[in-house]
């Protein structure tokens, strides 16, 4: 198989969008009215994602047979922008980054296809849904296939686009269209700063491609100060597109799309975005410690905010959410402090297990009719057993309990950022703490305990449902494998991107392993007692720091005021003194002023014929003096 | 010699024009002017153009101006003698004394022609004296001017009949 | 030459002005074509004064015309102001303001 197929898979999506796009056009929005059913249109779906998906595990397969150079396939498209100096072509490249990306993305979209079949079933209109995930996945795999800024940003923008469709998708309701909005919104504040990121590129190094630009970089002087500049801009793209502080604020908020939605989207694949642009960029961000620097500290931070704020949420997606936000605090960590592969082996382990808590939370969901309080669940361990099994191996994973997936990855980016810097390591333990904390507090609140619900028929979910759970919670245990310290896989199949890894022998290694379980395990511990006896009526431990943090820190409340009721007086003052009365006000007053001009000059015309005579002598006078001036 | 009867009749001239535009009394007005024109026709005789000097007194003053005595009297009513100022005075005299201004400036800077048309007044007595030669001149090479002359004081004939006719309340067809 | 060519001129540009002056500042219509016969008039004499002083007989000629052109405008003029008088009836020039603008 050659470039062609890799172009196959990239349009299978885009065969299913199409498809079924047309499909629900033709048959349900316009003429006959007769709905385009979720099997069908899932059907569709789902099978164009298992196409790409076996495209892209055989590729990944027949990589693994090549010598490490080789390991790369391109596909040279057509000129796509061609203006002077600035030569783009649509170009993708799949090697050894791009194709673990395509792996995870096809395999995990896939079963979320799959999910979606049973759980849109009573969803009037299945068809414009499965042709927006099917167009995501297509902008997807352009983002990680893409050769060059601009492939990158065509896949960039257009999965923001289908996060918008797809989080306001119930747009009926204000609430949730204006959740797609924000989201839409704060994203494009991250993409101006991609796009300056893009320009500097440009105008520094000539070329926007990555190969060219990894040549041109290595080869460059004098263009540190760009580089830092370059490298601040992408990484304000990134922390949009990858929710850190402060362009997070959207990712709670897009909780009000459906819950296959929230797993694809923003648990394994878009918000991982930033983490790949910066890792296959690394040659560009190694240059530029600052940004490094700052990109750990963001990411520490971002991690332990967002793991407070989850600690009191009731809403069962809105944990997940944060939880989602502070684990992308991880990887930027970990590729703030040089460990790019830490980075995409977390992001890897994290695609698993948080798309496995996120379609379990959604087979909680619907079988508890749409309730997504989780003080009012309680003992779902009874009437939902298989999802009980399949969450529990999630819930362990993201604690970071070995051998489980989650422990791996998040150790090794603990252990290279006790490297970095203590502090990091700090925020990074108490984070893991906090994480198993909150996570155990999820799953005791949802499936231990006493049953709060006693009203509300609970139903298991239906075999389309279990299996990508089940699916799921295998990677979820097994892919840890990937990674273990000093005989990392991962390490070496990404060689060619990052470079040589170097594994400095140190007796640092153990102790901070066994810390660092020891601190989730004392989360679980004491999660599990103080809610053990759980009372939702009862008052809690610190009543105003739990308001403040329920509440979601107050940011949203506070960006408000800072941003839209500012610009909210900005514009009214613009509007109403410099376009009324400055801007009108001159406009209607060079109107008036050419009518008094006329009037002033009416009245010249007297009607008496001798003022017009002696008007033409004034002329003739000054003509001829104006000769006679000229004459000498 | 002549050029103090030259000065003479400029005088009469230049006082006799100034009343002609300062009486209130159009006959007044019509007198002074016919003063000016015998002035003039003195100018003219000075000057050696003793045909025009003869057909000024002949035309202007013997056959328009009695034509202006006689409009003046048909319209002039003397109990509206008095004629309110002209409201332009303020800006109309300073005009005209830079216009004058601005001609004698031409007329004094501008270098006296050396052309000699050759009808230097001794030549003239050679042809015939002046008459001939203006009639000479006439009829050779201004002969069509001439005609269309002819036909323009035809015109001018008609039209003032046209225009000063009373109309009759008598119809057409009767 | 009895006097210098422009003094001559002069005086009929004083003359031609004079009968300006009375065209701007009259306001009987009678008066002004006579202030019109004057400005004709002191034409008559530039151009006699030209031949007399380029000794030329063509500038009379033109004199000829030029009487006989005034002569003839001053009758369609004065016909002109007896068919005015008989509707106006009067003669004021500043009674004569239908093309003015009405502010």
């Amino acid at each position: 198989m050659g470039s062609s197929a890799m172009v196959g898979m990239v349009l299978f999506p885009w065969m299913g969008f199409l498809i079924n796009g047309l499909g629900y056009w033709f048959f349900q929005s316009s003429s006959h009215q007769k709905k385009w059913s979720s099997a069908v249109a899932g059907s569709i779906g789902t099978l164009c994602m298992l196409f790409s998906c076996a495209l892209a595990w055989n590729f990944f397969f027949q990589f693994l047979g090549l010598p490490a150079e080789a390991r790369v396939l391109e596909y040279a498209g057509f000129s796509w922008i061609s203006l002077g100096k600035l030569q783009v072509d649509l170009g993708l490249r799949l090697d050894s980054l791009s194709s673990l990306f395509v792996c995870v993305i096809t395999l995990v979209g896939s079963l979320i296809h799959l999910y979606s079949i049973g759980y849109m079933k009573e969803d009037p209109t299945p068809g414009k849904f499965f042709a927006y995930l099917n167009l995501f996945c297509f902008f997807m795999l352009i983002l990680v296939l893409g050769d060059s800024f601009p492939v990158v940003f065509l896949g960039w923008e257009g999965v923001g686009l289908c996060s918008y469709l797809l989080i306001g998708y119930w747009y009926q309701d204000q609430a949730k269209a204006q959740a797609g909005k924000k989201a839409f919104l704060v994203n494009r504040i991250g993409d101006f700063g991609f796009l300056l990121g893009v320009f500097l590129v440009f105008t520094t190094f000539g070329t926007l491609a990555f190969e060219p630009l990894k040549h041109a970089v290595l080869n460059a002087v004098g263009v540190e100060r760009s580089i830092q500049w370059i490298c601040g801009l992408l990484f304000v793209g990134c922390m949009g597109k990858s929710a850190q502080i402060p362009l997070y604020i959207w990712l709670p908020d897009a909780m009000a799309g459906p819950t296959p939605v929230s797993a694809l989207i923003h648990a394994a694949t878009m918000v991982t975005s930033g983490i790949y642009l910066v890792t296959r960029l690394n040659f560009l961000f190694t240059l530029a410690p600052w940004v490094l620097h700052t990109m750990a500290w963001v990411g520490a931070f971002t991690a332990f905010f967002a793991a407070s704020i989850a600690l009191c949420q009731r809403d069962i997606k809105k944990v997940l959410a944060y939880s989602t936000v502070s684990q992308l605090g991880y990887m930027f960590l970990g590729c703030g402090v040089g460990a790019f592969g830490a980075g995409v082996f977390h992001v890897i382990t994290h695609a698993f297990f948080k798309a496995l808590l996120f379609l379990g939370a959604g087979s909680v969901i619907h079988g508890m009719h749409e309730e997504q309080d989780l003080f009012k669940m309680g003992g779902l361990r009874k009437e939902m057993p298989h999802t009980f099994l399949m969450v529990a191996l999630g819930w362990l994973a993201i604690c970071g309990i070995p051998p489980f997936s989650g422990f791996f990855s998040k150790d090794e980016i603990l252990g290279h950022a006790f490297h970095g810097s203590w502090g990091l390591w700090v925020l990074g333990v108490i984070t893991a703490a906090m994480t198993a904390f909150y996570m155990t507090r999820f799953f005791y609140l949802a499936f231990l305990g006493r049953s709060r619900h006693a009203s509300v028929h609970v139903h298991e979910s239906g075999w389309n449902m279990l299996m990508p759970l089940q699916v799921l919670g295998f990677f979820s245990v097994f892919a840890g494998f990937l990674g273990i310290p000093h005989a990392s896989w991962l390490e070496h199949w990404l060689e060619p991107i990052l470079g040589l890894s170097i594994h400095e022998p140190n007796g640092m290694e153990w102790p901070l392993m066994f810390i660092s379980v020891l601190a989730a395990v004392l989360g679980m511990i004491w999660s599990f007692s103080k809610y053990r006896r759980f009372d939702p009526c009862e008052a809690q431990a610190f009543p105003r720091l739990a308001h403040f943090l329920e509440h979601q820190g107050y940011v949203n409340e506070g960006l408000h005021t800072l941003f839209v009721v500012a610009l909210q007086r900005v514009s009214f003052f613009a509007w109403s003194v410099l376009d009324i009365k400055w801007i009108d006000g001159f406009v209607l007053g060079v109107s008036s002023l050419a009518t008094q001009l006329g009037g002033l000059f009416r009245l010249l015309q007297t009607g008496v014929v001798q003022h017009y005579l002696l008007m033409v002598l004034m002329g003739l006078l000054m003509s001829t003096g104006y000769w006679m001036y000229v004459q000498g | 010699m002549p050029t103090l009867f030259f000065y003479a009749f400029a005088v009469l001239a230049l006082i006799s024009s100034i009343l002609v535009i300062v009486k209130k009394d159009p006959v007044a007005s019509a007198l002074s002017l016919i003063l000016v024109f015998f002035a003039f026709a003195g100018i003219y005789a000075l000057l050696e153009a003793h045909l025009v000097a003869a057909l000024q007194i002949l035309v202007y003053a013997g056959a328009v101006m009695v034509l202006f005595v006689f409009v003046i009297m048909l319209l002039h009513d003397p109990r509206k003698l008095s004629e309110k100022n002209a409201t332009g005075a303020w800006v109309a005299v300073p005009v005209v004394l830079l216009f004058f201004t601005q001609l004698v400036m031409v007329f004094r800077d501008s270098p006296v022609s050396s052309f000699e048309g050759g009808f230097s007044p001794e030549q003239i007595e050679v042809w015939g004296g002046n008459t001939e030669v203006i009639a000479e001149t006439m009829f050779s090479k201004y002969l069509f001017p001439f005609e269309l002359i002819s036909v323009l004081l035809l015109a001018a004939m008609v039209g003032a009949i046209a225009l000063s006719k009373r109309h009759s309340q008598r119809s057409w067809n009767s | 030459m009895i006097v210098e060519s422009w003094i001559l001129l002069s005086f009929c540009a004083l003359i031609f002005c004079v009968g300006l002056l009375g065209v701007l500042l009259r306001r009987n219509l009678l008066v002004i074509l006579m202030s019109i016969e004057l400005m004709l008039n002191a034409i008559n004499l530039t151009f006699v004064s030209f031949s007399y002083q380029l000794q030329d007989i063509h500038g009379q000629v033109c004199v000829f015309f030029v009487i006989a052109l005034a002569a003839s405008e001053s009758a369609v003029g004065l016909a002109l102001v007896i068919a005015w008088f008989r509707t106006m009836k009067t003669t004021d020039t500043y009674a004569m303001q239908y093309l003015r603008e009405s502010p």
